[in-house]
């Protein structure tokens, strides 16, 4: 089980409509679907996710969100999510936008750049980080649009979105975990991964 | 032959006469009904696993398997039904019938009319999508089948199995629609107007009475056939398959020589074969009801609200090279079925073949539709199973 998962479920209403962008193989809309018993539907590009999504029966939608969701008309989902995504769409503002638009609520995960691994990594080797949870090279990365939990912060701010909750991981990974009481003094430097619960 | 492990084997098609007026949409009435179908694999104890194949144009009831061990070739569906195939017969019950309309052994253009003891002709009733869903549901009732596991259909079937899941959102948990459109754009319904006038400007139509005759508009089907099939087709799957190679003649200067191009000679093969087995009035019959067919005309216009009723769930899939039934049409499906916050499925498979794709064995297709109906089986097995238990148990549950 991903450990976003556990944090960002109670922040969903039982029986709620949950929108996931960029849904993957259906992990995280199962999870709802049992424990919140959500009506849930999915939106990913990859052939083999969506094949996966549609043998567990959940509902799935191909489509590519960097279009736009212009097909989902306003407030038509109690939640929108965006989990670990953020940083592989080509325009995160945008799609920030258009979830804020299609969903009441927004959560959005993503790695932290500005955790002091990154930072080291990048002071020390003077090259991009790989690291387990970020495994590409900067050539062949998905993941374009790198922020840290300050950048995200600003472009809320930016856009009037209104954080509801938030919550900053320490590493997924055994081993470089930080203890819990730095990260929350130091979010952008000891969280490795950030959840953001939002609305307009 | 050879009848491979992955097939229905041999069937047999089956007719059913509905000795009853039939009320036609259009306000007119037959005053009898013949349908012909084939089912392949096994109806369970609660009749739970059945699944209804809705053709389209020039389809039929023999959608798999073979008739006899000198059959050439199989059901015009074989490539996705049979065991262990996407509609696997271990798992369900399969009903393919020939719409009335049809010229395979239902109703149709060809029947005698009973008021003048001439064929119907040109003077058969006109029929709408929902009418063979209405014939559909008689057929249903007469086997048994209280709910449909699915109702599948590509192109003009899958207007029909949309129209199931709103005329009779009980009687369906599942509903399958491929290449197919809520109602056909201007080109569309031009391209099915120049086939028709193909047909009735034939010397040998006669009005729609040739069979009085005994001629048949070969010319005029084949013409039909032939545009049909280039728009079922893709620009790139064509220059593939036939490219600019000759099948006769020569372009050696000097020489004088009739040139036929093989796409040239694909198109005159598949315009005789069709002709010489297919009725030029039920070919006019099938494309203007695809003409009128407009899901949400009874619903303010307003697709999302004809989608309310509906209670399945749905899958819609579309290919990229599709141009008579593209997945811009598809995608108002899918929008449709969000809007009205249905369970929706949809997939946008990168095929070359155009149209055509529906039919032919194309990988992601298969592995998106197999795994599908793996869950509508799982699903049917699960409930089956707790039936079962509910019953064994003494409980009150109907295994209906």
């Amino acid at each position: 089980m991903r450990h976003d998962l556990l944090v960002l479920a109670p922040w969903i209403k039982d029986g709620s409509r949950v929108l996931d962008l960029g849904c993957g193989d259906g992990e995280l809309l199962q999870h709802l679907i049992d424990t919140r018993n959500v009506r849930g539907l999915g939106v990913e590009i990859d052939e083999a996710n969506i094949t996966t999504c549609i043998g567990k029966g959940l509902s799935v939608i191909e489509q590519d969100m960097d279009k736009g969701l212009t097909n989902f008309a306003d407030n038509s989902f109690d939640t929108v999510l965006l989990t670990q995504t953020l940083q592989a769409v080509h325009r995160p503002d945008y799609v920030l936008q258009e979830m804020l638009r299609v969903g009441k609520e927004c959560i959005i995960s993503f790695p932290n750049f500005g955790h002091w691994q990154a930072r080291w990594h990048l002071m020390l080797r003077g090259k991009m980080p790989v690291s387990k949870f970020m495994p590409y090279e900067w050539y062949d990365t998905p993941n374009i649009h790198f922020c840290t939990v300050k950048d995200f912060e600003t472009l809320c701010e930016k856009q009037n979105i209104k954080v509801l909750n938030r919550t900053v991981q320490t590493a997924f990974a055994s081993g470089g975990a930080s203890p819990m009481w730095a990260v929350r003094q130091w979010p952008n430097f000891f969280g490795a991964h950030a959840i953001y619960h939002v609305t307009r | 032959m050879q009848i491979e492990p992955g097939s229905a084997g041999i069937v047999e098609p089956v007719t059913v006469h509905f000795d009853q007026p039939f009320h036609v949409s259009s306000g007119r009435v037959l005053p009898a009904l013949d349908i012909v179908y084939e089912t392949y694999g096994q109806l369970n104890a609660n009749k739970s696993n059945a699944v209804l194949i809705c053709h389209a144009l020039s389809g039929d009831h023999h959608a798999a398997g073979f008739h006899d061990q000198a059959d050439k070739k199989p059901g015009w569906w074989d490539n996705y039904i049979g065991p262990d195939k996407a509609i696997d017969t271990n798992e369900f019950f399969v009903v393919s019938l020939n719409n009335i309309g049809g010229c395979s052994g239902s109703t149709g253009p060809a029947s005698i009319n009973p008021a003048t003891g001439e064929p119907w002709g040109p003077d058969f009733p006109t029929l709408r999508v929902r009418d063979w869903v209405e014939s559909q549901r008689m057929l249903s009732d007469h086997l048994g089948i209280g709910q449909w596991a699915a109702v599948i259909g590509g192109s003009l079937g899958g207007m029909q199995a949309m129209r199931w899941a709103l005329e009779y959102p009980d009687r369906l948990r599942h509903c399958v629609v491929i290449a197919s459109a809520l109602k056909l754009t201007a080109q569309n319904i031009a391209f099915n107007k120049t086939s028709r006038t193909a047909i009735t400007s034939d010397p040998d139509f006669h009005g729609g009475h040739y069979y009085q005759h005994n001629t048949v508009p070969r010319h005029g089907l084949a013409i039909a056939r032939m545009i049909g099939h280039i728009t079922y087709l893709s620009d790139n799957v064509m220059g593939e398959k036939f490219g600019r190679e000759l099948r006769s003649g020569t372009f050696d200067r000097g020489v004088e020589s009739e040139l036929e191009f093989q796409v040239e000679s694909y198109l005159r093969h598949q315009g005789d074969v069709f002709s010489q087995s297919f009725d030029a009035n039920t070919y006019i019959l099938m494309t203007k009801a695809l003409d009128f067919f407009d899901l949400a005309r009874e619903y303010d216009n307003d697709p999302v609200k004809a989608f309310a009723v509906a209670q399945c769930k749905f899958l819609v899939m579309s290919f990229t090279s599709d141009w008579r039934f593209s997945p811009e049409r598809s995608r108002e499906i899918v929008n449709a079925l969000i809007g009205a916050e249905k369970s929706v499925s949809y997939a946008e498979i990168d095929a070359p073949q155009g149209h055509d794709a529906f039919l032919l064995p194309v990988d992601r297709y298969n592995d998106i539709f197999s795994a599908y109906m793996r869950h509508v089986a799982q699903e049917n097995n699960a409930t089956s199973t707790l039936d079962g238990v509910l019953t064994e148990g003494g409980g009150q549950f109907d295994a209906t």
